[in-house]
């Protein structure tokens, strides 16, 4: 037919768009993730990936199996609900081989400034003192003992 | 209780068993977690943060967070009398050295830590070009970087200004509610930090978590509700002053 | 903090999107309209711009390669790009870019400029030789059938494309409007206006560019300007760039009495940061004097020297005006912080893969290959040859 004849140049236009597409379609299949869409519009496998990431701070229950003693010394004195890594610092590598891996020791001085040093913001009855006055820059432990640091009357730790 | 030296012997090696399992990270030997069976939110209870920073340095540690950019910060407000929609807020390095004291004694003074809020509706994981942000089954907000562009787009849409694009992998990041962590029977690394127990996680599917009960007795915000992103970490006593 | 006033949550201190991002809507918004130029003549019959309809078509063309440009630059990871064309998300407005270039460009662009040209290039594909010889009988798709028969057929279907293409440049152009219009964290760009003011101000800008290259390549060509042409394409200007200025004057209007809890905020940013980019640049001297210019030459007779001024003005005026628009939708958005209690700087970097020279290089990039293509795909029949081949298609 004439018309076909006329527009055969439309024709190889369509030959060459259908041609792209299947084209695509077949990189696409072999391009998109195989988890892809599993657990909804992302890779399904990205979670278990980003559940499986190093852990660094081990948790106060991995203290409480070998520390029992300072446990004790803690569990009545006021930095009770203080977890052991607050003041001691990511500690997994240490639970993972206590003997070879040892934690730092603690400069008091800085350390307990960050929670105690006097600031408006914190709640009236939160134990706060300006470090200067107090201290005079003495470390903190020279008189209080960290693990139940309240003095008692007569000095006693 | 006196740890003696057989305890010791019994109780190593079971820890250290244990242990190997909770660092190899692998997501068989944490067989027993279930997607479903979880809804992770978190309780922020206000009155008690001290604004030590501790959360901020913890989440740094842990999770590897590049210096200038936070998956966790701390805000200072300070509101004068009645003027709840000027208040002056500073966040010093977000937070992570503590802050400097305030001068201004008189008002009133707070700390508000952020984070992500795990949107159930999140703004961010809709407007992804390719599923590279996501909700996870178990209501984690999280980034797939191997497959994120770095369009930060995400970043845009976030009205709570938590994610940030690492430098290091140029891709979109923020926090991940310790993933990591939670899917493994631990807390996350800024709860477990927190020496107040200001921040506490909560797992909103689990009828025996404390934050039921908290939720009925106290009065309980999540940041800008207007946006309405379901977001799930919640304020008690959040002051009306915070943006 | 330096460069930051007031408070911004840590992580809004950076800006996330650079000028290459406001680059990218100025030029498919230059694409767009110069599309819809071209879309007066072939679709509603305006005679009278005929003269520009194939430059107007290779216009957007060239912008239209360079368009994706910057945006590649911009990704964190612009290997993973194609990632869009797998598995775009559904929700997500900038997911719709891919399938919307591509469309725009092979459905819509190419197939007409090819319609439009094919019997100039079959010619040209039998009368040139060696390497452009190749190239035009690529072109040809192998069919060298020019009868009247297949050339009214071309006809039939180049006015098909032109029809689907107005709507089309209108979503390539729109949804870039959209991406921020949709953005409900952010106050100074959530607005259901955002994709109108964005394709109004876009035709402006197209039709402004093509009037200009138009009267420039004229002028270089040593031909005369047909003024019935650029009065008509002027008239079009001033038409469009009123109701674009309605609309912009509507946002802001509405913002000022409604005074939502932002726009204090904003407001400050406006009369402060971007006092220079958007009350002097963009509203007085690139929307209010352009359309006073072009109102001028609307109710005062004026000699053709003197229009032909007002135009060239009004042109670059219209142009210089559309980009600081897009700078203060794009860089403005990110000034201000969430919390409306402070504001941060944009320190664009100079020699920086998103800095101001690759800006300036993408700018100029498009009119590179604007001339490469007036060059194998002439817009006006040689004045060479004896015997002047007639480029257009038989009617």
């Amino acid at each position: 037919m004439n018309v076909f004849k006329d527009a055969g140049h439309l024709f190889r236009l369509a030959a060459v768009f259908v041609a792209g597409l299947l084209i695509f379609l077949v990189i696409r299949g072999f391009l998109v993730p195989k988890s892809f869409g599993q657990l909804g519009h992302y890779r399904a496998n990205a979670v278990a990936e980003i559940a499986a990431r190093p852990i660094k701070f081990a948790g106060h229950e991995n203290c409480e199996g070998c520390h029992a003693d300072v446990l004790d010394k803690k569990k009545n004195g006021k930095h009770a609900g203080v977890n052991c890594e607050a003041c001691h610092g990511p500690q997994a590598q240490h639970v993972d081989d206590p003997t070879s891996v040892k934690p730092a020791k603690l400069d008091t001085a800085v350390l307990c400034a960050r929670c105690h040093e006097a600031n408006a913001a914190k709640p009236r009855n939160f134990p706060q003192v300006d470090t200067e006055e107090h201290s005079t820059g003495l470390p903190c432990d020279t008189c209080h003992q960290p693990h139940s640091p309240v003095i008692v009357a007569g000095g006693a730790k | 209780m006196n740890i003696t030296r057989r305890h010791l012997l019994l109780l190593l090696p079971a820890a250290g068993v244990a242990w190997k399992y909770v660092l190899a990270g692998t997501p068989e030997a944490a067989p027993n977690y279930k997607l479903s069976e979880h809804w992770w939110g978190m309780l922020i209870d206000l009155p008690k943060c001290i604004g030590c920073g501790n959360c901020v340095r913890a989440c740094q540690a842990e999770n590897d967070v590049p210096d200038g950019y936070f998956r966790t910060w701390v805000e200072r407000y300070h509101v004068s009398d009645y003027d709840i929609e000027n208040p002056q807020v500073d966040s010093p390095e977000g937070g992570k050295k503590g802050f400097p004291p305030a001068k201004d004694g008189k008002g009133k003074n707070f700390f508000v830590p952020k984070l992500c809020n795990h949107c159930a509706e999140s703004p961010c994981t809709q407007v992804c070009p390719v599923g590279a942000t996501f909700v996870s089954q178990d209501g984690v907000v999280l980034v797939d970087p191997k497959y994120c562009l770095g369009c930060r787009y995400c970043v845009q849409a976030c009205p709570y200004g938590c994610r940030f694009i690492n430098p290091r992998t140029n891709t979109a990041e923020k926090c991940t509610l310790c993933y990591h962590r939670i899917t493994k029977g631990l807390t996350t690394a800024c709860c477990e930090n927190c020496p107040t127990g200001a921040r506490q996680l909560a797992d909103l599917r689990n009828p025996a978590d404390p934050i039921h009960e908290f939720l009925k007795t106290h009065s309980v915000h999540v940041l800008k509700p207007s946006m309405a992103t379901r977001a799930k970490v919640y304020y008690n006593e959040l002051d009306g002053s915070v943006r | 903090m330096p460069g930051v006033d007031g408070f911004m949550y840590p992580n809004e201190i950076e800006l996330q999107w650079s000028v290459l991002i406001v680059l990218y809507p100025f030029l498919t918004g230059l694409v767009a309209g110069a599309f819809i130029l071209a879309s007066l003549e072939r679709v509603f019959q305006v005679e009278a711009v005929k003269p520009t309809y194939r430059l107007a078509l290779l216009t957007a063309l060239s912008f239209l390669l360079v368009a994706p440009l910057p945006l590649q630059l911009h990704l964190g990871h612009p290997e993973r790009s194609y990632e869009m064309y797998l598995t775009p998300h559904r929700t997500s407005a900038m997911a719709m870019f891919g399938f919307v270039y591509l469309w725009y460009l092979m459905a819509v662009l190419l197939l007409e400029i090819w319609l439009d040209y094919r019997r100039q290039i079959v010619l040209l594909s039998q009368s040139s030789r060696g390497w452009k010889r190749a190239i035009y009988s690529v072109m040809t798709l192998g069919s060298t059938n020019i009868s009247e028969r297949a050339l009214a057929i071309d006809e039939k279907a180049g006015w098909l494309i032109t029809v689907i293409g107005i709507p089309s440049a209108f979503l390539l152009h729109g949804y870039v409007g959209f991406i921020f219009g949709s953005i409900k964290a952010n106050p100074w760009w959530s607005t259901p206006l955002m994709p109108v003011v964005f394709i109004f101000s876009a035709m402006v800008s197209g039709i402004a560019l093509v009037m200009l290259l138009y009267m420039l390549i004229s002028w270089a060509r040593r031909q005369v300007i047909d003024m019935k042409c650029v009065d008509t394409v002027a008239r079009y200007l001033f038409y469009i760039f009123v109701i674009d200025f309605s609309l912009e004057m509507l946002d802001l209007i509405h913002r000022i009495y409604e005074a939502d809890e932002s726009f204090r905020s904003l407001d400050f940013m406006v009369h402060s940061k971007l006092y220079l980019s958007h009350i002097v640049v963009q509203i007085a001297l690139g929307t209010i004097a352009p359309i006073a210019l072009l109102g001028l030459t609307q109710v005062a007779k004026l000699s053709d020297i003197a229009r032909k001024r007002i135009y060239a003005a009004a042109g670059c005026l219209t142009l210089m005006g559309i980009f600081a628009m897009r700078w203060n939708v794009v860089i403005g958005g990110q000034l201000f912080s969430k919390s409306f209690l402070g504001y941060t700087t944009y320190k664009m970097g100079l020699v920086a893969r998103e800095g101001l020279l690759m800006a300036i290089l993408l700018t100029i990039l498009p009119f590179a290959i604007l001339w490469v293509l007036v060059k194998v795909l002439p817009p006006w029949p040689e004045a060479s040859s004896g015997s002047i081949p007639d480029a257009e298609p038989a009617r």
